[in-house]
C-alpha cells in the first residue's frame, strides 16, 4: 500500500480530480447542491433565516471573489476598486436590461463593460506596484463610486434604478428558488474557468509575474499585456458579479458599490486564502454567513441589552475587522491552508512519516 | 479674484490638517513601511476623545488636550506591539489589509461608544467671530487651527532635525540594519513612529473638530492624505507637508468652479483626481525618491 500520494502517469498527475475519493466527494457536493433548494424551505424554518437567499448571494459573490483572487492572489496585483467594478457590471446590466435586452446578451455585456473600465484602471499597474497601485485603484474606486452616485440620467442617482428579473424565453428567474440554479450554473463555470486558467500557459505566466517579475520579464513573459490581461479577466468576472446581483436584488443603488465592498472582496479570499480557488469559496461562504449567523445570538440577547439592534451594524464590522486582523496575524494563508494542514494531518494517520 | 483669494485662505487651512495628518502617515511609512489606512481613524480617536474629555467631563481645554495626546501616544504604541509588529516582513496585501481592519475595528468603536450624531465642542473653545483680513474674511477658529497645525509642524520637523531620537529615526528610515549595528534599537523607533503617527492625526482632528464639529466624517481626512503623500513623495515628510497644503487648496478651488458643471460634491473626489494623474506622470511624486530595479 502506497504511504502517500504517487502519480505513475502524466496524464494521473495533470487531472483535475487525481484521487477517487475527491471524484465521489465532488459528486457527493454535486447531489447535495442540487437536492439543497428542494429541503432549504425547512431549514430556513430551522435556523430562522432565509437560506436560500444567502445561498445565492454566496454564489454571485463567488464569481467575484474568483475574479479578485485572480488578480491579487494568482498575478499579485492589488486591487481596492473591484467594489466599484462590480458596480459597473450591476449598472450595465440594469442599463441594457431597462433598454430591453435579453438577460443572456446584457449579463456578458456587463462583464465586458467591467473588463474595459477595469483595463483603463490598470494601466497605471505597468508603472507602479504594491503600495502605488492600491492607491491608485483606491482612487478609481472613488472617482467611479462618485460617477454612480452622481450621473443620474444614467444610474438614477440615489433613488436607484429598477432592474427586470433575468428570463430566457418565457423562464423567469423571479424567486430564490429559480435563481438558485442560475447562481449555481454560473459559480461553477467562474470555478471551473479558475482552476483550469491556472494550469494554462497564461496562468503560470501570471504566477510568474506575481512571484518573480523581473525574471518572468526575462524568461519572455510580457509583462504589460498579462497584467493588463489579468485585470480585464478579473474585473469581467466581478462584472458577471455585479450584472447577477443586480438581476437577483431588481433594484441598484449606489450605496452598495462602496470602498467597504472592495474592503469586503479583500477580506473574502485573504481569509479564504490568496492564490487558491477553494480558497475564495470558503472566503465566500464565511463571509457571507458570518453577519447572518451574528443575528441569533444579537436576537438572544435582545431581552438582555434591547439596544443592540441600535449598534448591530457598527458591531458586525467590528467582529468584521477583528476577524480579518486574526486571521492575517495567526493564519495568513487562510482557511485554504488551515484545512489542507488538517487534511495532511489524517491522510497518513497515525503513521505520518 | 476676491472670492478666489478666499478659497485659496481657507483651502490653506484645511491643508494645513491635512499637512500634519500626511506628515503622521509619511513618517510612519517611512520608518515602518507600512502603509496606514488607519490615519483618518486616528483622526476621529483623536476628535472623539478630546470631545469626551472636554464636553462630557468638563476638563479645562489645555488638561483635555494633553490627555489626548497622552491617550492617542499609548494608541500608537498599544497598536504597534499587539498589530502591526507581527506584520513585519509580510507581503503588502498582508499589512495594507490589516490597516484597513483595523480602522473598520476603531471606526465601529468609535460609533459604539459614542453614535453618530455631530458632537460640537460645548463651550466653544476658539470664538467663531470674522477677521477682515484685507479682502478676504476670515474666522478665528480657523487662523487658530492653522496657527496650532503649524506650531505642531514645525516642533516635529525641528525634531527630527535636532534631537537624538528624531536622527535615529531618519537613520532607522534610512537603513534598518546598518542603524541597528550602530546600537539603533529599531523596535523603538517603529513604536516612536507610531506614536508620533497617531499624536499628529489626533491633534489634526481636534483641531477640524472646533470648525465644524466631530463626527464619522472625521476619517474621510485619512483618504485625502493619498493624494497629499503622493503628490509629496510617500517617503518625503517635507513633501507631504506641501502635498497636504496644495491638496487643501486644490480642492477647495476645484470644488467651487467645477461643481456647477458636475453636479455637486466635486470635493470630495477632486484630490483623487489629482492623485490618478500624479501617479500617470509622476509617480513618485515631488521629492520621493525614484526606485530603480536592478536585475
Amino acid at each position: 500500500m502506497p504511504c502517500g500520494l504517487f502519480f505513475e502517469t502524466y496524464q494521473k498527475d495533470e487531472s483535475i480530480f487525481p484521487t477517487l475519493w475527491l471524484r465521489v466527494w465532488m459528486i457527493a457536493l454535486g447531489i447535495g447542491l442540487l437536492v439543497f433548494p428542494f429541503v432549504a424551505q425547512p431549514i430556513s424554518d430551522w435556523m430562522g433565516m432565509n437560506t436560500l437567499n444567502m445561498v445565492n448571494l454566496i454564489f454571485i459573490y463567488i464569481v467575484g471573489a474568483h475574479g479578485l483572487n485572480l488578480l491579487t492572489g494568482y498575478t499579485g496585483q492589488i486591487s481596492l476598486g473591484h467594489g466599484a467594478f462590480m458596480g459597473v457590471g450591476a449598472y450595465t446590466a440594469g442599463i441594457l436590461a431597462n433598454m430591453g435586452w435579453p438577460f443572456w446578451l446584457a449579463l456578458p455585456m456587463a462583464g465586458f463593460m467591467s473588463a474595459a473600465v477595469g483595463m483603463i484602471f490598470g494601466i497605471p499597474s505597468l508603472r507602479l506596484r504594491g503600495l502605488y497601485l492600491a492607491i491608485a485603484t483606491l482612487a478609481a474606486q472613488f472617482i467611479l463610486d462618485y460617477a454612480m452616485r452622481n450621473w443620474s440620467s444614467l444610474t438614477g442617482g440615489s433613488s436607484g434604478l429598477l432592474v427586470p428579473s433575468a428570463s430566457i424565453g418565457d423562464f423567469t428567474f423571479d424567486s430564490d428558488f429559480k435563481f438558485y440554479f442560475l447562481a449555481l450554473a454560473i459559480a461553477i463555470l467562474a470555478t471551473l474557468y479558475l482552476k483550469n486558467i491556472t494550469r494554462t500557459r497564461t496562468g503560470r505566466a501570471f504566477v510568474a509575474v506575481r512571484d518573480r517579475y523581473l525574471s518572468a520579464e526575462v524568461i519572455g513573459v510580457n509583462l504589460f499585456k498579462y497584467r493588463i490581461m489579468s485585470f480585464g479577466i478579473s474585473s469581467f468576472m466581478v462584472g458577471i458579479s455585479g450584472g447577477l446581483w443586480a438581476y437577483y436584488i431588481t433594484i441598484i443603488s449606489d450605496e452598495h458599490f462602496t470602498m467597504w465592498l472592495s474592503v469586503q472582496y479583500l477580506a473574502m479570499i485573504i481569509v479564504g486564502g490568496l492564490g487558491s480557488v477553494l480558497g475564495s469559496i470558503y472566503g465566500v461562504v464565511f463571509m457571507v454567513a458570518l453577519p447572518e449567523l451574528l443575528r441569533l445570538p444579537a436576537e438572544a440577547l435582545t431581552n438582555v441589552y434591547p439596544d443592540i439592534f441600535v449598534i448591530f451594524s457598527s458591531l458586525r464590522e467590528m467582529v468584521f475587522g477583528v476577524i480579518v486582523i486574526i486571521f492575517l496575524i495567526f493564519e495568513p494563508d487562510g482557511l485554504a491552508a488551515r484545512w489542507h494542514t488538517v487534511r495532511a494531518y489524517w491522510k497518513l494517520w497515525p503513521f505520518s512519516y | 479674484m476676491q472670492d478666489f483669494l478666499q478659497l485659496i485662505v481657507t483651502g490653506l487651512v484645511i491643508g494645513s490638517v491635512y499637512a500634519l495628518v500626511a506628515m503622521g502617515f509619511a513618517l510612519i511609512y517611512k520608518s515602518t513601511s507600512i502603509i496606514n489606512f488607519a490615519q483618518g481613524e486616528f483622526v476621529l480617536v483623536g476628535g472623539y476623545i478630546c470631545w469626551w474629555l472636554y464636553t462630557m467631563l468638563g476638563i479645562p481645554i489645555v488638561w483635555s488636550f494633553m490627555l489626548t495626546m497622552v491617550i492617542a501616544v499609548a494608541m500608537g504604541v498599544v497598536l504597534e506591539r499587539l498589530v502591526l509588529r507581527p506584520m513585519i516582513g509580510e507581503p503588502i496585501i498582508s499589512v495594507i489589509m490589516i490597516t484597513i481592519a483595523l480602522a473598520t475595528v476603531l471606526k465601529s468603536l468609535v460609533t459604539i461608544l459614542w453614535g453618530t450624531q455631530i458632537k460640537v465642542f460645548t463651550p466653544a473653545i476658539f470664538s467663531q467671530k470674522a477677521i477682515h483680513m484685507g479682502p478676504i474674511l476670515i474666522s478665528e477658529v480657523y487662523l487658530w487651527t492653522f496657527g496650532f497645525a503649524f506650531l505642531f509642524l514645525g516642533v516635529f520637523a525641528a525634531f527630527f532635525k535636532f534631537t537624538r531620537v528624531g536622527i535615529s529615526m531618519r537613520a532607522v528610515a534610512n537603513d534598518q540594519q546598518v542603524a541597528q549595528s550602530m546600537g539603533i534599537s529599531v523596535k523603538k523607533v517603529f513604536a516612536i513612529s507610531w506614536s508620533i503617527g497617531a499624536l499628529v492625526s489626533a491633534v489634526g482632528g481636534l483641531l477640524v473638530g472646533n470648525i465644524n464639529g466631530i463626527n464619522i466624517t472625521l476619517s474621510d481626512f485619512g483618504l485625502k492624505v493619498f493624494p497629499a503623500v503622493i503628490l509629496g513623495g510617500l517617503d518625503s515628510i517635507g513633501g507631504a507637508i506641501i502635498g497636504g497644503l496644495t491638496i487643501g487648496i486644490l480642492e477647495n478651488i476645484m470644488g467651487s468652479y467645477l461643481d456647477v458643471y458636475l453636479g455637486g460634491g466635486v470635493k470630495e473626489i477632486a484630490p483623487f483626481i489629482v492623485l490618478i494623474i500624479i501617479l500617470m506622470v509622476k509617480p513618485y511624486g515631488l521629492f520621493g525618491i525614484k526606485e530603480i530595479e536592478r536585475v
